[in-house]
């Protein structure tokens, strides 16, 4: 009988981490969160995955949410480790989500003349990709997203 | 004709990273220019936009960006890279060498590898437009 814990990445207990979208930057929440999942030991393009993700959610909270909005900009990243995922949670107190709703990230028309490029709205196309089950709610006058990561895969 | 030329841009002490350190050398016809940064994310998207605005005139219409220094790229740091593409057109064209592969995956996901130009290093990359 195959020992469960022999399966697998070596267990992550759940964390959360909060931080300033302004004071400290994404950056350095980013940092500490990928310091976390270090204990993951997950292959590279994974880890790299990952990070991009929550690189693009993070930014989104710091220039959508709070924006030039002024005062603290506070977030809260929680990630809960579960079989082959990270169940990831992202709450700020910045401005709602327009018409509630997350956008819907759209592949970008690329082809087209280079002085009409779009130079953005490529992240929420790439949260959609990588994330799953990604789940928007506005409570108690804040932003609470929810989503998973999947572990395991290649690629 | 310039033949060495750095810049940086932006306050190394600003701990939210606000800064984009980019140095470049003329290379025959075309402008080398290496991103000296590792991230090129939405904190060092606007400083690595002015800092390629700055770029010193060069003959020829290549520009070449090194981003083998480059280990991480997010959606604001290839929407600078569009907007330095598009500042230099349309006298000079941008081309990239050496993405990481993290680099590269953010381009394929997006599929802008079908928009730029790119070339697995700079050697690669001054060896085809050489000529």
């Amino acid at each position: 009988m195959p020992n469960p814990a022999s399966l697998g990445p070596p267990p992550l207990p759940p964390f959360r981490l909060g931080g300033d979208a302004r004071r400290e930057g994404v950056r350095a929440l980013l940092r500490r969160a990928m310091a976390r999942l270090e204990a993951l030991d997950l292959p590279e393009p994974e880890r790299a995955r990952i990070e991009l993700v929550l690189a693009e959610v993070l930014n989104n909270v710091a220039l959508h949410a709070y924006g030039d909005r002024p005062g603290p900009c506070p977030i809260r990243l929680t990630c809960r480790p579960g079989i082959g995922n990270l169940a990831i949670g992202v709450c700020d107190s910045g401005h709602p989500m327009p018409d509630g709703r997350l956008p819907a990230g759209r592949p970008q028309q690329i082809n087209l003349p280079l002085a009409d490029l779009p130079e953005g709205g490529f992240g929420w196309f790439l949260i959609r990709g990588l994330a799953e089950d990604l789940q928007y709610e506005r409570r108690s006058g804040r932003n609470h997203l929810q989503f998973r990561l999947p572990l395991g895969r290649s690629g | 004709m310039v033949s060495k030329w750095a810049y940086a841009f932006g306050d190394r002490n600003d701990p939210s990273g606000r800064v984009m350190h980019l140095s470049a050398q003329a290379k025959d016809r075309t402008c080398l220019v290496t991103a000296e940064e590792e991230r090129l994310d939405a904190a060092a998207a606007l400083a690595f936009k002015e800092a390629m605005r700055r770029l010193p005139e060069t003959a020829g219409h290549i520009v070449l960006l090194d981003l083998s220094r480059v280990t991480f790229l997010d959606s604001s740091g290839l929407g600078a890279l569009v907007a330095a593409m598009k500042a230099l057109a349309p006298t000079r064209e941008l081309r990239l060498a050496g993405l990481t592969p993290p680099v590269r995956k953010v381009f394929e996901l997006t599929r802008m590898d079908q928009v730029f130009v790119l070339y697995e290093s700079a050697e690669a990359a001054l060896d085809a437009c050489l000529d």
